[in-house]
C-alpha cells in the first residue's frame, strides 16, 4: 500500500479498525471523519466495538448537525468520510446525509451491514453521490453468520453485496474474524470470489467495546492465526489484478504496536451519535476526558484546542520505555485505549509492545483464550451479544 | 518488470471507486478511493486530469501533453507513471 511521492490512509470499516497512513508531513488536519450516525443496530455481534454503554446515549445529532459537522470538517480538510453507526441505515435521512456530503465533495463510504439496504436503496445513494458501500459479514455460512450476528441476515447479505455492484459501485466486503469464525477463511475467500468481489478486508477483531468483554472467546489461536495468515498470503498472490484482499494483521500476537490512528489527534475525527468528538472511537472510555461536543463547540476549536484532541500528541506525554525508544515515531507508542483497558493508565506503552513491562498482559490473555478453548461446550462461557438489554444489564443503566 | 500493460493504441481509464478532484487544503490533486487517499504530485496530475477529461489513446495523450509543455520530451515519463498507477490499481486499460 506505498506509492511514489504520495500519501495514503486507509482506516478499514466501522467494526474493528486500525488506520494506517504513510504520512510524511507534519501537518494535521482531520483527513478522516467517522460519522457514527446511531447506536442502533439490528444486528448484535458480540465483537461489537461501540461502548458497552451505548443504551445510555439517546439523543441523536439531526440531520442540520450533521449537516454542519461536515461542513467544519470538510473546510478543515477533511477526505474520507465513514458514515458508520451501529447500522447508519436506520437513520431515516441517509440519503440527505450522503447528498449533502457528496456536494461538499467528501469521498462517502457507508459501512453497514447490509441490513435495511434494498437494491432500491443501492441505486438511489448512488445517485446521490455515494461513492462506497462496505457490506460487512459474519463469517462465510449462514448458520455461523447468523449465530454470529444474532439474526437471520446472511442471505439478504449475499443479495445486497451483490446489488451494490450491479449498482455500479465497486464490491467491498468486510469479514471480521475471531476464533469462532477463523477456520473458515478459505470457505470467506472463496465467497468473495463467488461474489465477485473488488475489495476484500479481512480484519482481525481488536478487543475494545463488547470485543473485549467477549475476548476470552473470540481471541485466536496462535495455530488459527498462522494457518489463516498462510491461506490469505495464498489467496492474495492468485487474486492479484482481479480481488484486493487487505489482512488485518491481530495485534495480541505482535510484538510491536499497531501506530493507532497514526498517531492520536492526528488525522483521524469521530464523531459519536450524541455529538460527541473523539479522537478514536473507542476513546470515550478512557478517563479524564472531556468529551467536547459538536453542538457547543466548533470542531476547529475542538481539533486544535481541546485537552482530549491535546492529550496525547507529539511525544512529552510518554513514559518509559516509549519516551526513549527509538520506534516511537513509527507506532506512537500504539493505542492509548488498549494501554488503558489493559493497565488502567492510558499513558504507559501499549502492553502489545514486548519492551512494555505489562507485556505478560498480552500474554495473559492469551493463554485465558486457550483455557476457554479447550472448555466443553457447555463449560464454555457463552459470547455476550451487543444488545440495549445487556448493554443495560452489564452497564446497570 | 512485468508485461508493459500500455501501448500507444491503449486507452487509460480510472478504475472503480475511484475519484479524481483538486483539494484546496491539501494544495494539490489527490486521487481519493474507499477509504483512502492519494496526494498527487504535479506531473501525476498533469496525466489523469486528461485521463479523466476525455477517452483517448497514450498517443493522442502524449501529444496533448507534449503541446502543453512545449514539445518537451515525455514519452516516457507518461508510459512509466501509467504502469505505476496500473500497479496500484488506480487505472485500467481500455
Amino acid at each position: 500500500m506505498t506509492t511514489t511521492g504520495s500519501e495514503q490512509s486507509k482506516a478499514p470499516g466501522s467494526i474493528a479498525g486500525s488506520l494506517s497512513m504513510d504520512d510524511t508531513s507534519n501537518i494535521r488536519q482531520p483527513l478522516w471523519l467517522l460519522a457514527e450516525l446511531t447506536y442502533a443496530c439490528p444486528l448484535q455481534c458480540p465483537y461489537c466495538s461501540n461502548p458497552m454503554d451505548f443504551a445510555n446515549i439517546k439523543s441523536e445529532l439531526t440531520t442540520q448537525e450533521w449537516i454542519e459537522v461536515f461542513k467544519e470538517a470538510r473546510a478543515m480538510g477533511a477526505t474520507q468520510l465513514g458514515l458508520s453507526g451501529g447500522e447508519p441505515l436506520v437513520r431515516p435521512d441517509i440519503i440527505e446525509l450522503i447528498t449533502e456530503a457528496r456536494n461538499l465533495g467528501f469521498y462517502t463510504n457507508l459501512i453497514t451491514s447490509g441490513i435495511g439496504l434494498t437494491a432500491e436503496k443501492a441505486k438511489a445513494f448512488k445517485e446521490a453521490g455515494l461513492d462506497h458501500i462496505q457490506v460487512s459479514f459474519q463469517a462465510s455460512s449462514e448458520d455461523l453468520n447468523n449465530l454470529i450476528a444474532g439474526t437471520d441476515a446472511f442471505q439478504h447479505k449475499i443479495e445486497m453485496a451483490k446489488a451494490v455492484k450491479a449498482a455500479g459501485y465497486p464490491m467491498v466486503l468486510c469479514f471480521v474474524t475471531h476464533r469462532q469464525n477463523i477456520d473458515k477463511i478459505d470457505e470467506i475467500l472463496d465467497l468473495a470470489i463467488n461474489l465477485d468481489a473488488d475489495y476484500v478486508e479481512l480484519a482481525t477483531t481488536q478487543y475494545y467495546g463488547w470485543a473485549m468483554h467477549n475476548r476470552d472467546q473470540l481471541l485466536p489461536l496462535k495455530e488459527q492465526l498462522v494457518r489463516a495468515e498462510a491461506i490469505a498470503h495464498e489467496y492474495q498472490e492468485k487474486q492479484k489484478g482481479n480481488m484486493k484482499i487487505y489482512y488485518v494483521v491481530p495485534d495480541y500476537y505482535e510484538v510491536r504496536p499497531k501506530a493507532c490512528m497514526n498517531g492520536w489527534g492526528n488525522v483521524f475525527l469521530t464523531i459519536t451519535p450524541d455529538g460527541t468528538a473523539l479522537p478514536c472511537h473507542a476513546a470515550r472510555e478512557l478517563p479524564g476526558m472531556e468529551l467536547p461536543n459538536v453542538r457547543d463547540t466548533s470542531i476547529s476549536d475542538i481539533w486544535n484546542g481541546s485537552n482530549d484532541f491535546n492529550r496525547f500528541r507529539g511525544f512529552e506525554w510518554m513514559k518509559e520505555p516509549c519516551r526513549s525508544c527509538d520506534e516511537k515515531e513509527k507506532d506512537f507508542g500504539g493505542c492509548r485505549c488498549q494501554a488503558y483497558m489493559l493497565t488502567g493508565d492510558p499513558a504507559v506503552a501499549d502492553p502489545v509492545c514486548d519492551k512494555s513491562p505489562h507485556h505478560h498482559l498480552i500474554e495473559e490473555a492469551i493463554a485465558k483464550g486457550r483455557e476457554e478453548a479447550a472448555k466443553t461446550e457447555e463449560a464454555a462461557k457463552p459470547l455476550v451479544f451487543r444488545n440495549p438489554k445487556n448493554s443495560k444489564e452489564i452497564c446497570g443503566l | 518488470m512485468s508485461e508493459p500493460k500500455f501501448t500507444e493504441n491503449s486507452v487509460p481509464v480510472l478504475a472503480l471507486g475511484y475519484r479524481f478532484q483538486w483539494e484546496p487544503a491539501q494544495d494539490c490533486y489527490v486521487l481519493l478511493y474507499p477509504e483512502g487517499m492519494v496526494k498527487l504530485n504535479p506531473a501525476a496530475s498533469e496525466i489523469l486530469k486528461r485521463i479523466i477529461e476525455k477517452k483517448q489513446t497514450v498517443g493522442e495523450l502524449i501529444t496533448e501533453l507534449k503541446i502543453a509543455f512545449d514539445g518537451a520530451d515525455l514519452d516516457d515519463d507518461v508510459y512509466q507513471f501509467l504502469e505505476e498507477a496500473h500497479d496500484n490499481d488506480w487505472i485500467r486499460a481500455e
